[in-house]
């Protein structure tokens, strides 16, 4: 070990769940008195109702002070770990969220504008979209973003319904209703597409560590709607076939949308375009810079090929001479996934990460991205038990790997759910083990990101050696983990049973009397 | 190579030679490249990418963007009566404190130990919506009130095993976009038939002899919003409920929970699942960003085993009488089953959940009551006011909550020009319904809360009477 762990300990504030807060006739909020014009006016509000629609029932909310509510959600967030740790999770690209962004989208020029207002009132965010999507354009080689997707599982989605659209407008849609993946794409991939009506082929992975182009080609007919993939995928792999891959789905004419949620290694080097994909995905709460936020509001940067333009939804920000205007979309839209623009915050402040980075810094992060992993593999693969994933693929994985603590498991009975609970109890935010299906025993997944510091990577390093130390010589201690953090390991084994789960304090309360 | 003085940066610790030096040693290469192995030479792209210059110092990146935002003109500066899906509310100012906690911010994932605090704020709002709600079982949100209504449709779709939904035809286009999409094509699985229900032109409301003509025992859902997108509170809930019922069919109903300290808990008159939007309750506009969407049941295990999002459940620990929070029925997700899981999850809109958590704990039962009672005196008097004006006319004049259609054909005027001359003044007038809703004629849509005054609605009425000339 080459240096002392830290001796951790979260904050333990013991807190109530609000509903046991409070107290009778307290306040946190008050409105204006109501005028006497409005009151000679209208009179009373609840005969401005009909009788059989007003509440009559009780309802059941805290009674709180002000500084009570403050104090109680202060006391939750330190209960966060967060990234006021190092959080090194993998598939999510763990990245700084510059506070300067945070400071300018809760300026009233983005928070109090109104997406309805006169595109004249406008055109300072109409300008940023436009700049991001050019930005885009340029590291993908697409043609045209659009925003309007709430999340990476959402672009995907949207990727769907443009394929439905494309082929409806050929009039094909009855027979093109097939959408292939991989094992190792997101299960979003599937979801979305199956979502969306379409049947799911799911290509199992081979020898090399993805599917074989054979397999593919076994798989593809003029059913196939679109093949929907990452590359690199979570373990770290690039498939190098991937462009005989597109131009198999583009022969049998279906789409090829790549999900470039693990973009952070290749960015700058690799043009999604410029493979021969149709349409392609960014995250922009990840590989932008922006915040995670315990899950959204995030935005899947969505971009396509021109030919695929005309089948996406509006509103699309079109400049005009030297003004932006909105247009809202033809009649081959494929229709819209979300109200609105999409998450206005985190597209200003992703545009303003790329503009804080540049292309000389983008470039560098993902170097740096690269570097960390392959530092972090050499390091980690010297602690014994822990295996990476396909051992016998010897080329210099991407921006992240995935390894496998089975060697641990069968030695010790530690697992890697155990693992990453005591590793919280040094401050590490628990890292990613695996999406469905885990095709690695016992995975995680650490992506080290350009963020974290040589410092933060070696102490991460260390506490996971420190664990499978831990795990061979008391056991229990790592089984029995965290003992640092606000709560011990939570009962999980009743959560599914419709007569304990509560998701509310109204069912609980319920609940616990039965 | 870039040159050390033009790579280090602040975001990036490792941005120095030393550091780059030390990785490349432990790995045993000698350039970086050496690490792209796995990618052929003919994938990498020939042409490097090219960027506006840098704004690596934060003084400079501040002044560019707010030279670019500055160019915007907000519902703070000028008078706003614009709502149509996203409102103008108060947002107290606790509730940014709480979302912009660098912890909420950052979070990711953690155990359900390591992320006690956010994972129980997500409880909390859960819990507290569905005290307004009435309802037992909410599951985190979604991405926004259209997305909540496509995944109820679908939900009850699969629970009954028909693909026809009942919905209004009024409906707010955005929002109708949305739930048409979620609805699929015809020509493929799973596609949702929609029937609009016409509204009575005397009321607003549904009209409940063109619900019964396509209510039939192959519909799957009847869906009904109130308020509804014209602002009209449907009276006739409870019994369109029981009609659904008898015909076999799920009654889904959209809320705006900010109504629900004087409106009735739609878990009150035969509500199977309700939607709505979660914006109202402390989240900012932001452009239409700030939207999010909510779906709540009965707890019952037929409706909890077809939520597609994810949901917490208060639990107990290792230890008697801790509590803890972890995830309910995460098998069903999309994270869980892939193509066989309830449509799909992923990131959401969480932390907004945690704003509105914020909001209605400092809201408490009074605060609803207040900021519903003053919402619908400030709006129906603002609608008295208005129809007062010459050749203006408010025809669902009462029964309305927050918003009101106001129709403009008397004035020889389109909503567009008035709306115009409204912003020459700095004001901006209601959302113009005259593509949207033909029928209605040059009418717009007026939204006033709890954020206007008297002198602000008085204000508007006599800029309309000037710019309507009458």
């Amino acid at each position: 070990m080459s240096q002392p762990l830290k001796n951790y300990h979260s904050a333990v504030w013991d807190e109530p769940v609000v509903m046991e807060l409070g107290a009778p006739g307290r306040r946190g909020i008050l409105f204006p008195d109501t005028e006497e014009r409005i009151s000679d006016t209208v009179g009373e509000a609840q005969d401005l109702l009909a009788e059989e629609i007003r509440r009559q029932s009780p309802i059941g909310l805290p009674e709180m002070s002000e500084p009570e509510v403050l104090r109680h959600y202060l006391h939750l967030s330190q209960q966060t770990l967060g990234m006021m740790g190092i959080s090194l999770f993998g598939t999510c690209t763990m990245k700084y969220n510059p506070r300067i962004n945070e400071v300018m989208t809760t300026l009233p020029h983005i928070s109090e504008i109104h997406p309805h207002q006169n595109t004249a009132t406008l055109q300072g965010v109409l300008e940023v979209i436009h700049r991001l999507d050019l930005v885009l354009r340029e590291l993908s080689g697409m043609d045209r973003f659009v925003f309007q997707a709430g999340g990476g599982a959402d672009a995907s989605y949207l990727h769907a319904v443009v394929t439905r659209a494309y082929f409806e407008s050929r009039g094909e849609l009855d027979q093109r209703t097939e959408v292939i993946t991989t094992a190792q794409a997101h299960p979003c991939n599937s979801a979305t597409a199956a979502a969306a009506g379409f049947s799911v082929i799911t290509l199992p992975l081979e020898e090399d560590g993805y599917p074989s182009t054979d397999a593919l080609r076994a798989t593809v007919s003029d059913r196939t709607a679109s093949l929907m993939v990452n590359n690199p995928d979570d373990m770290g792999i690039y498939n190098p076939h991937i462009k005989e891959w597109v131009d198999v789905i583009h022969e049998a004419g279906g789409l090829c949308f790549y999900d470039h949620a693990n973009f952070n290694g290749v960015m700058s080097r690799i043009r999604a375009a410029e493979l021969g994909f149709d349409a392609c995905m960014f995250m922009l709460h990840k590989t932008f810079g922006g915040p995670k936020a315990g899950g959204g509001p995030a935005v899947g940067a969505y971009g396509c090929i021109a030919e695929l333009e005309r089948f996406l939804p509006g509103p699309l920000v079109v400049p005009d001479g030297d003004t932006f205007r909105l247009d809202e979309g033809g009649p081959d839209s494929g229709g819209r996934v979300r109200e609105f623009w999409g998450n206005v915050p985190l597209i200003v402040k992703s545009y303003s990460w790329s503009r804080a980075m540049g292309a000389a810094g983008i470039r560098e992060a993902a170097d740096l991205s690269m570097l960390a992993n392959n530092y972090m593999e050499k390091k980690l693969l010297e602690i014994p038990g822990i295996t990476k994933s396909l051992p016998h693929l010897m080329a210099h994985r991407m921006e992240m790997t995935r390894y496998s603590l089975v060697e641990l498991t069968n030695e010790t009975g530690v697992t890697a759910v155990d693992v990453q609970n005591r590793m919280v109890d040094f401050g590490v935010d628990a890292f990613w083990l695996s999406h469905e299906p885990w095709i690695v025993p016992e995975p995680f997944t650490p992506e080290a990101g350009e963020m974290w510091s040589l410092e933060d990577i070696d102490y991460w390093i260390d506490v996971l050696a420190h664990v499978c130390s831990e795990a061979r010589e008391q056991p229990e201690l790592v089984k029995t983990a965290p003992h640092n953090q606000a709560i011990h390991q939570i009962n999980d084994n009743y959560l599914d049973d419709p007569d304990r789960w509560a998701t509310t304090w109204r069912a609980y309360q319920r609940k616990q009397k039965a | 190579m870039l040159e050390q003085e033009t790579r280090v940066h602040p975001y990036m610790a490792n941005s120095t030679d030393v550091a780059r030096r030390r990785m490349l040693d432990v790995i045993g290469i000698s350039d970086v490249t050496e690490l792209f192995e796995q990618i052929p030479s003919d994938h990498l792209s020939s042409e490097e990418i090219q960027l506006e210059p840098a704004l690596r110092s934060e003084i400079a990146l501040r002044r560019h963007l707010m030279t670019l935002l500055g160019q915007n003109d907000t519902c703070e500066e000028n008078l706003s009566f614009l709502g149509a899906g996203c409102w103008q509310h108060h947002v107290p100012a606790i509730c940014d404190e709480v979302w912009a906690r660098s912890e909420f911010l950052t979070s990711v994932w953690g155990t359900p130990s390591s992320d006690l605090g956010r994972n129980q704020a997500w409880f909390e709002f859960a819990s507290q919506l569905g005290e307004l709600l009435r309802m037992d079982f909410v599951g985190l949100p979604v991405y926004s009130w259209g997305a909540a209504a496509g995944h109820a449709f679908r939900m009850a779709a699969r629970l009954t095993g028909r693909n026809r939904v009942l919905a209004p035809r009024a409906m707010d286009p955005e929002r109708l976009a949305v739930i048409r999409t979620y609805c699929g094509s015809p020509e493929l699985k799973g596609h949702i038939e929609l029937v609009g229900v016409n509204h009575d032109p005397a009321t607003g409301r549904y009209d409940m002899g063109d619900l019964r003509s396509k209510l039939t025992d192959e519909t799957a859902a009847v869906y009904l919003e109130t308020p509804s997108y014209l602002g009209i509170v449907e009276t006739n809930a409870a019994e369109i409920a029981s009609l659904a019922r008898a015909h076999g069919a799920e009654t889904i109903v959209g809320v705006d929970p900010i109504s629900l300290g004087v409106l009735a808990a739609p878990g009150d008159y035969g509500t199977d699942i309700a939607v709505g939007t979660t914006q109202p309750l402390g989240v900012h506009m932001n452009c239409g960003g700030g939207v999010g969407g909510f779906i709540a049941t009965r707890d019952e295990e037929k409706y909890a085993k077809q939520y597609p999002t994810l949901q917490v459940s208060i639990c107990d620990t290792v230890v008697p009488g801790e509590r803890g929070f972890g995830l309910t029925l995460f098998a069903q997700s999309s994270y869980g089953s892939r193509e066989f899981g309830n449509d799909w999850t992923g990131n959401s809109v969480y932390l907004w959940a945690i704003a509105n958590a914020a909001y209605m704990s400092l809201m408490g039962p009074a605060g609803f009551f207040d900021v519903g009672s003053t919402i619908l005196r400030l709006s129906h008097y603002a609608a008295t006011k208005i129809a007062e004006l010459s050749g203006v006319r408010v025809d669902w004049d009462s029964g309305f909550f927050k918003e009101f259609v106001v129709n403009f054909d008397g004035t020889d005027k389109t909503v567009n020009e008035i709306n115009e001359a409204l912003r020459q003044r700095r004001i901006f007038g209601g959302k113009d319904l005259s593509e949207s809703h033909v029928e209605l004629g040059q009418s717009a849509l007026f939204c006033v809360t709890e954020i206007h005054s008297a002198d602000d609605i008085d204000h508007l009425v006599d800029t309309l009477k000037e710019v309507t000339g009458r």
